[in-house]
């Protein structure tokens, strides 16, 4: 059953037990992205610290297990980063998510994120896997002024 | 629950796709009639036989072809107006789809080319909505608004998924020119009563228009009967092909309408610095228009009439008030719109506790083949209304039957258990 590849355990993990969720103090930038086709919403705040390391990713939204887990499994990956790692996380996460499910997957890079693979084959969830991504991007943009 | 004269299983035999098998074996459980409906063999075999026998260009070839082309796509109005009761098949314009018919008669409103006084409208003029209306009986009025600085308002909805007329009088006023409503609701079901509205319109002198798109393809309409100026429906939901709508309008109002789009065919004489119309309908279908598509819808027409609109309505009303009884028992389903099967028609909107419509649907089709619709079905403002980002739907339509409902049900118990 093809679901089976989408729904990943890991994935309904994070959606059931979402990691760092709820909006923290003190944050450089605050962005809010929405996907309006199913009212998917996210709103993120980023603190970065000085040599280039993430200090938190903070998150509260609302929507689909995917983009909520999306969400979750980005605050895993990114926290304790430098910016630079996660921003190519980013790129391959979202290069994964482009490719249609022709895409093979770097897990080096992706680590748990990998799990999303299935979802690239479903043309309407991908932007729902990539909002939270879009969004840590943006933050990420503007913490940097 | 099956009655002697419709007998849905020798229905669902003239639909071929409703045998096919989906990837992984899965059978196809279609759920999704008020987004599109399936066609008919009939329609299916008209079509094809159209363009393997008959096929020319329209209107303008004098060949054998040009004419048994011409006369089937004139003939396809015929039918189409006998459907839905048009004192003149000259009042029915073959367009893209209903949204293009709502834009067509949005455009004649404010609009310099037309000097009538029903249709002037500016600053302090009004038009009226309402909160259920689909995205496509909301913009078009909107960019109006936006051209002529008239102001849009909106009926309310009750909690239960009713127009709340309560305001009527206010609301239509002396300022109205155009109030344009669902007749049916693609969202909650709802069939609206157009009467007491339309009764307030004519007091104060306004034009009224149906978004009659989930209406035509479930219940007998007649627009005379109906006494509204303007109705807009689509072919694609009432088993003919994507590609055509239609515009129904009172003639006198269609002569005093300028044209939308310019092009061939809708013209009487053109020279370099201006240009006279033809006579409607032609006036309104600019350009070799949906030929083949109107034959298919000709065929939809016959077909519908075939088993006759009565008994699809009373067949998707046991359906439904099936589907209300069984959905409700599952814990934590809402239905969004009436909860009995009253003044409402097949589509049951609903959301499941703690989980987004997309889940649902996700699982439904991967697990189970059914196809539902999720999102907020281009109904945005009645959604949030609701305070609801979307919602799940099941739109019922003559081939489904209450074993489909089951399986939905199923559906929704495991779709609890993946998420829970
Ligand atoms: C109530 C209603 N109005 C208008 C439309 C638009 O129909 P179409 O997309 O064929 O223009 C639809 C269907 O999507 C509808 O359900």
């Amino acid at each position: 059953m093809i679901a089976e590849s989408m729904y990943q355990e890991l994935i309904l993990e994070h959606y059931k037990h979402p990691q760092g969720r709820g909006l923290r103090e003190p944050f450089d930038a605050e962005v809010h992205h929405v996907n309006p086709t199913c009212g998917d919403e996210v709103t993120m705040r980023v603190k970065l610290a000085d040599g280039g390391k993430v200090l938190d990713v903070s998150y509260d939204g609302q929507g689909c297990s995917i983009s909520q887990a999306a969400a979750s499994v980005l605050h895993e990956l990114t926290t304790g980063s430098t910016v630079e790692e996660t921003l190519s996380v980013v790129d391959e996460f979202t290069r994964l998510m482009q490719g249609r499910g022709q895409v093979e997957p770097d897990e080096d890079v992706l680590g748990d994120a990998v799990a999303f693979a299935g979802v690239a084959k479903f043309p309407a969830r991908v932007k729902c896997a990539l909002l939270a991504w879009m969004a840590y991007k943006d933050a990420v943009i503007r913490s940097q002024g | 629950m099956t009655q002697q004269s419709f007998d849905v299983e020798r229905i669902r035999k003239d639909f071929p796709i409703l045998t096919r098998e989906l990837p992984g074996g899965r059978p196809l459980v279609y759920l999704d009639s008020g987004n599109s409906s399936q066609k008919p063999t009939q329609v299916i075999e008209a079509m094809r036989e159209h363009m393997a026998s008959h096929y020319a260009n329209v209107g303008r070839a004098l060949h054998v072809l040009g004419s048994e082309s011409t006369e089937a796509y004139e003939d396809a109005r015929s039918k189409i107006a006998a459907f839905v009761g048009a004192p003149s098949r000259d009042e029915v314009i073959f367009t893209k789809n209903a949204s293009e018919a709502l834009n067509l008669v949005a455009y004649s409103f404010g609009n310099p080319n037309n000097t009538d006084e029903r249709f002037r409208l500016g600053p302090g003029d009004e038009i009226v909505i309402s909160e259920m209306e689909h995205h496509s009986n909301i913009v078009p009025w909107q960019l109006l608004a936006q051209r002529t600085g008239a102001t849009l308002r909106w009926f309310p909805v009750t909690d239960e998924g009713r127009l709340d007329v309560g305001g009527l009088d206010e609301l239509v006023n002396e300022r109205t020119k155009i109030v344009s409503i669902a007749h049916q609701s693609n969202v909650l079901g709802t069939v609206n009563s157009v009467s007491p509205i339309l009764a307030r319109v004519r007091q104060v002198g306004a034009l009224m228009m149906l978004d009659a798109s989930q209406s035509v393809p479930h219940q007998p309409v007649d627009v005379a009967e109906l006494g509204v100026d303007f109705v807009a429906f689509t072919g694609h939901k009432m088993l003919g092909p994507s590609g055509i709508g239609v515009l129904w309008g009172r003639r006198e109002l269609l002569d005093a309408m300028p044209p939308f789009l310019g092009g061939g065919e809708m013209i009487e004489a053109v020279w370099m610095d201006h240009s006279t119309f033809a006579p409607v309908p032609h006036k309104f279908e600019a350009g070799t228009p949906p030929i083949v598509e109107a034959v298919g819808l000709g065929a939809a027409v016959d077909y519908l009439t075939s088993i006759g609109m009565e008994e699809i309505k009373a067949h998707e009303k046991r359906l439904v008030t099936y589907a209300l009884d069984v959905l409700q028992e599952v814990p934590g389903l809402t239905v969004i719109g009436p909860r009995t099967a009253i003044a409402r028609g097949g589509t049951v909107s609903f959301t499941l506790e703690g989980i987004h419509p997309h889940d649902v649907g996700q699982i439904l089709d991967d697990v189970y083949g059914i196809a539902v619709r999720v999102g907020h079905h281009c109904a945005r403002p009645l959604h949030l209304r609701f305070g609801i980002p979307a919602t799940t739907r099941a739109s019922l339509y003559l081939y489904n039957t209450t074993a489909e409902i089951d399986a939905l049900v199923r559906g929704l118990h495991h779709v609890q258990k993946v998420f829970g």
